[in-house]
Formats: C-alpha cells, structure tokens, sequence
C-alpha cells in the first residue's frame, strides 16, 4: 500500500487546541473573581444602605439559579453533545438534594415542632425508629456520598436497560418523564419515607452550624458557584476530548460509529452517568441554599424546563445552556412578581420563539452578531 | 470406580496440567492436540477470509436471502452485481451484524463465528463497512473524522485520555493525502460534495486497518475522474485488504476487473442466491445472467 501513499507530512495537519482560547480563561478568571470575592463583599462588608450593596434575596436568587445553571450544563452534555434528549432530569436533580435533604433533618435534632430527635413528619406518622433507608443519614460523608451514588446508580440501571434495548429519540424521551413522574408518585407517599407531599424543611443547622446566617449563606453561595466553573471546565474538557467528538459523532451518525469498531451503549451509558450525577449535586446544593425539597422538583414540567433553558441558551455549547438557566429564570423571577398569570404562557411563547427563530438559542444570536455571515 | 481407575485419572490430570504450562508462551498456551485455534484471533489459514453457508434471512415470508453460500479469499477482490433486490445489502447486514439470519453459518477466517458477535466487535476484529449512503459525521471536521476512525483503544476511559502521537498524525496526513481531502483537512464533513464524502467514508474505513473492506456501490455519485480513481484504489489495496464490492456500475466493475483480464471473479446474486460466478466475461456470456438481466 505504501506506494500509492505519498510522504506523510504530520506540520499539514493542525489541531490541539487548548482546554479554552485566552479569552475564555480569561472570563473563567473574572468569574472565579465575582463569585469568590466581589459578591461576598458586596454582600457582607458592603453596608445595606449603600447602592452596592447586594441585598440577601439577590444572592439567594443567583445561587438557584448556579444551581440550575448546573442542571442545564448536564442537559447539554446529554442532550446537545449526544443527541439524547432527556424529560427526567429534574429526578436526578431531587434525589440529590433528597439526600441532602435527609442530612439536614437530621442536624434538627430535636429542636422540631415535637421536640423529639425525630424528623416532625415521623412523630406525626406516629413511627417508633427511622426507616431503614434512614440508616447512614446522620452522616454527613455518607449522604453526600449518597448525594452522587443514588442519581448515579439509578442512571446506571435505567440508562442500561434503555440504551441496551435500543431506545432512542422521542421514545426515550417520553420513557424519562414516564421515570420521573412515577418517582414523584412515590415520593408523594407518607410510607416512603421522605415526608410525603411537604418533603423536608425548617432546616436549621449544618454540620453543627445554623444554617440561615448570613457566613453559611455566602460559603454555600460561594461553594455553589465554584461547582458551577469547575463542571463548566469539566464538560470543556469532555467535549473537547475524542471521547466528545465520539458522542457527537454519536448524535450525527450512531450506526456508522457502531461499524467503526465503538459501543455507543458504553458511551451512551457514561455521558448519561455524568450528566445525572452533575444533576444531583446541583439538587444537594439547592436544598440547604433554598431551604426546602419536596416531591414537585420530580414533576414533568420541572424536567421540562431544564430541556428549555438548554435550548433558549443555545445546545452544544456549554456556555449557553448556562446563560440560558441565568436567562429564563431571571425573567421568571421578574414575571411572576410583574404578571404572576402570564409567565407559562410566556415561557411557551419563549420556548416557540426560540426553536423557530433561533435555533442556536442566544450564543447563536450573539454569534451571528459578532460575524455577520 | 476401582482405586487403579482412580490413580490412573489423577495420572492423566497431572500430565495434561505438565502439558499445558510446559505449552505456555508458545502458540498462545495451547497444545497441539487440544482446541487447536484460538477464538477471537483470524485464521485465514485455510485460504478463505469470508465463509457464509447456507445463510436465509427471511422478512415476514420474503427470502431476501435464500441460502446463500459464498466463500471469498484472503486478499481477494470480488464483485458483486446483481438487480435490485437481489439480496447484495442484506448480505452485507448479514456479515456486519446488523441483522440475524434465520439459518445458516457466517465465519470470518475459519474460527471466528460472525453470527455471536455485535456491530462493533465485528467491526474491530477488522471488517470494515461503508453503506450506501456516504455516512460521516457530519458535524465533525475531515480531520477528525479520520482521527476517530483510527485504530485505537475504543474504550470510553482511553478516549478520555486519548492524544495523537506522532506516527498516528503523520498517518491521518497520509490518509488525507490519499483521499484527496488534505486542503479540507478542517472542513466540516457535512459541507463536502458526496464524492468526497464517498471517498472521506473509504478513508476512515482503510483508518480502521480492516482485513475485510466490505463496499456497498463505493462510487455512487462520483464523477467519472473520481471512479477511476476510485478503481486505481481499491486495486491497490488488493493483496493487505480483502474487498468485497457491491456495484450497479458496470463501467467500474469493468475497470476492477480490467474485463476479466486481472483474474478477478464476479458473483452474480438474484433473489437471495448466488446465480453464476466466474470472470466478467463468462458471466456476461451465461444465459441465466442475461436472462435475470434483460428480462428476456
């Protein structure tokens, strides 16, 4: 063969590229600098009065957000980067903050409405000992553990059995609300064990500390924030690896990445793994932040919704889903107080607007700005 | 069981254990006389590198293929024409795995059972496809294309940590170089024309290092410059790889066989079995042919 093969010439072939160009580090950088400084400044030493001052709902509203911004991540890896869409997410995102939730019932100890060392739900439900999945939840090192490992695992089973059968498009789509509104079903019952249709709050403390001082505030602010850039760069390196070009090649073509020698269910499996994991560490650090979890994070809708900020965002970008969760949720957060019965016709006329006029989401907007074709 | 029967059993058990470790290292730790072949490996020991028998595959009553038993060569060229609905890409789907047959035999060399293996083994133990339709991916660059069609490590971890060397860069360079495409290195594959994207699908099939290149009509689309190219290259693979070529164009198959002087037979497929085969000539002679063909 090595006739017909000319010399090789290894300098005509470019890439390598970095992790990110200078200019992203860049904003990496500034927005390590806002989250773990400027905004604990503004909030702690600047005085309330002052203009700069950033008022405690303000930080609250962004660390929500972080953490959404941290569901959308997810969503574009799974759904952006490999084609698959997912209307489940928001069940991951509840486990993770159910198992954190369950910690932070615990450090109440007995300081709830009965003052007895049992969660209020169970002294109501009249039940003598803690159920058996109770067991470990007064550790903290193995409720975050069960923070990665129960998303995790349910992912690893249903992604298996999914991906094995051969399920695909709109068929799996549907199979993932199926999943996450059945466990929203169960988590609804008393007899389940996690506080049925209230879930869990009144929280008061973590790790021995209260929880609702202004310091905790801030550190979990500043912890959420620093999540949201280290899976940021986590996701770049990802996609950037052959491992990404193989679950884009995936989305574009499965069957002919099958004839090139991969298993697509591998893959498939791993992304779809990592995405949910991503899921529930946003809901573990949503829960003490925001102060209450319960059964309706796993509704349809909620899962929904992850899918949209992705989409308004701009998918297979990584950055625009983020600015997408940023996008939708400060516009909800101003609708709702603005005109509280309009915002789901607004969200849907959103959702519309942006599959039919921008399928890119905003970054393809801005793109389109930047170098007009 | 007597005592003797005993010992004698135990006797036996220490001497074939003695066997197998004085055996290992040489001929992958097997003795002669005890499973000759080792699984997994390609045998084309016995001359044949494709062995289908007697293979039926039947969709709701319709034979597409009707015991079909072919039988191709270690680094042999063959065509295969036949008129639509013949059974040429079932055939393909057969031996790729994509579908099951409902009876019959598939082996690659002479040990490895095709029929107990997915898509993608088959595809690394070295047979590879290219469909009809140019498939590529579509939203990746040329360059990156060929990258994941090199042979490597297909595992989820080593892709996470997967860098081109050197020698791998310099063989993505060549391969460019040899399908045309090295000014669209950075092309996205999407944007180029469909013979290129025919030729960019052959390259990333001759990355995979296949012993077996199955091409379903390879030259589709393609100018007439660029079927000749495409004849020139197939030709030259000829001997490391072995081809199967299934193709409407006659001009190609022509221009494969040089008409029958090179020595290269053609099989004729009608509905779902092997009709004649034989060297261009003498099937363009046989009757049956040119009844299948012409309708006469």
């Amino acid at each position: 063969m090595s006739a017909v093969l000319p010399t090789p010439m290894a300098a005509t072939v470019v890439p390598r590229i970095g992790l990110l160009s200078l200019k992203s580090w860049g904003a990496v950088a500034l927005a390590l600098l806002v989250v773990a400084v400027i905004v604990p400044i503004l909030n702690l030493v600047v005085p309330a009065g002052s203009a700069f001052h950033a008022s405690d709902y303000a930080v609250q509203l962004v660390a929500k957000i972080m953490c959404y911004a941290i569901c959308a991540l997810a969503m574009d890896l799974i759904w952006g980067y490999t084609g698959i869409l997912s209307l489940g997410h928001g069940v991951f995102f509840a486990l993770g903050g159910y198992a954190m939730g369950m910690y932070l019932m615990r450090q109440i100890g007995s300081d709830g409405q009965y003052r007895l060392p049992m969660p209020d739900f169970m002294v109501f439900l009249n039940w003598k000992e803690f159920p058996w999945h109770w067991a470990l939840s007064d550790s903290f090192i193995a409720q975050m553990a069960l923070v990665v490992l129960v998303p995790g695992l349910l992912a690893f089973v249903f992604g298996y059995f999914a991906f094995r059968s051969r399920i695909k498009g709109v068929y799996f789509s549907i199979i993932t609300q199926a999943m996450t509104y059945a466990a929203m079903l169960l988590f609804f019952r008393n007899e389940t064990g996690f506080g049925g249709n209230n879930g869990f709050t009144d929280f008061k403390r973590i790790l021995g500390t209260p929880i609702a001082t202004p310091s905790m505030r801030m550190l979990l602010f500043v912890i959420t924030g620093l999540t949201l850039i280290g899976f940021f760069l986590l996701a770049r390196w990802l996609v950037n690896s052959k491992f990404g070009r193989v679950l884009q090649a995936i989305r574009d073509a499965e069957t002919r990445v099958m004839f090139t020698g991969y298993d697509p269910l591998r893959y498939k499996l791993a992304i779809w793994v990592i995405s949910a994991v991503m899921c529930g560490i946003a809901g573990a650090l949503y829960v003490p932040q925001i102060g209450i979890i319960n059964p309706g994070e796993m509704s349809p809708a909620a899962s929904i919704e992850i899918a949209i900020w992705a989409a308004v965002g701009g998918r297979g970008t990584l950055i625009g889903p983020i600015i997408g969760a940023f996008f939708v949720n400060g516009a909800k957060s101003w609708f709702t107080q603005a005109f509280p019965e309009f915002w789901l016709y607004f969200l849907g006329a959103l959702f519309i607007a942006v599959t039919i006029f921008l399928p890119q989401g905003i970054i393809g907007l801005l793109r389109r700005k930047k170098e007009p074709a | 069981m007597t005592p003797d029967l005993m010992k004698a059993g135990a006797q036996a058990k220490v001497e074939h254990e003695r066997k197998v470790a004085a055996a290992a290292g040489q001929s992958g730790g097997r003795v002669a006389s005890y499973s000759r072949v080792a699984t997994g490996e390609l045998d084309v020991t016995h001359g044949a590198i494709l062995y289908l028998d007697d293979i039926t595959v039947s969709f709701d009553g319709f034979k597409a293929l009707n015991a079909l038993s072919l039988s191709i060569s270690a680094g042999e060229m063959r065509c295969i024409i036949g008129p639509n609905g013949a059974g040429k890409t079932t055939m393909m789907d057969v031996i790729t795995g994509k579908t099951r047959p409902d009876l019959g035999k598939a082996h690659f060399g002479s040990t490895i059972d095709l029929l107990r293996m997915r898509e993608n083994e088959i595809a690394s133990i070295g047979i590879g496809r290219k469909f009809q339709k140019p498939t590529v991916f579509e939203q990746l660059s040329v360059f990156e294309n060929l990258e994941l069609a090199l042979k490597a490590d297909r595992g989820v971890r080593s892709s996470m940590f997967f860098r081109l060397n050197g020698e791998q860069l310099d063989r993505i360079g060549a391969m460019l170089a040899l399908i045309h495409l090295k000014d669209s290195a950075q092309r996205t594959a999407g944007l180029l024309s469909h013979g290129q994207k025919q030729w960019l699908e052959i390259g990333m099939l001759l990355m995979q290092d296949p012993k077996l290149l199955l091409l379903d009509e390879p030259v589709a689309g393609m100018t007439d410059e660029e079927t000749e190219r495409t004849a020139e290259l197939f030709l030259s693979l000829e001997g490391n790889h072995s081809l199967v070529v299934v193709e409407h164009d006659m001009k190609f198959i022509g221009e494969l066989t040089q008409n029958g002087k090179n020595g290269k037979k053609v099989t004729v497929l009608h509905e779902g079995s092997v009709l004649a085969e034989g060297l261009l000539s003498e099937v363009q002679a046989n009757e049956k042919v040119v009844e299948v063909y012409l309708g006469r």
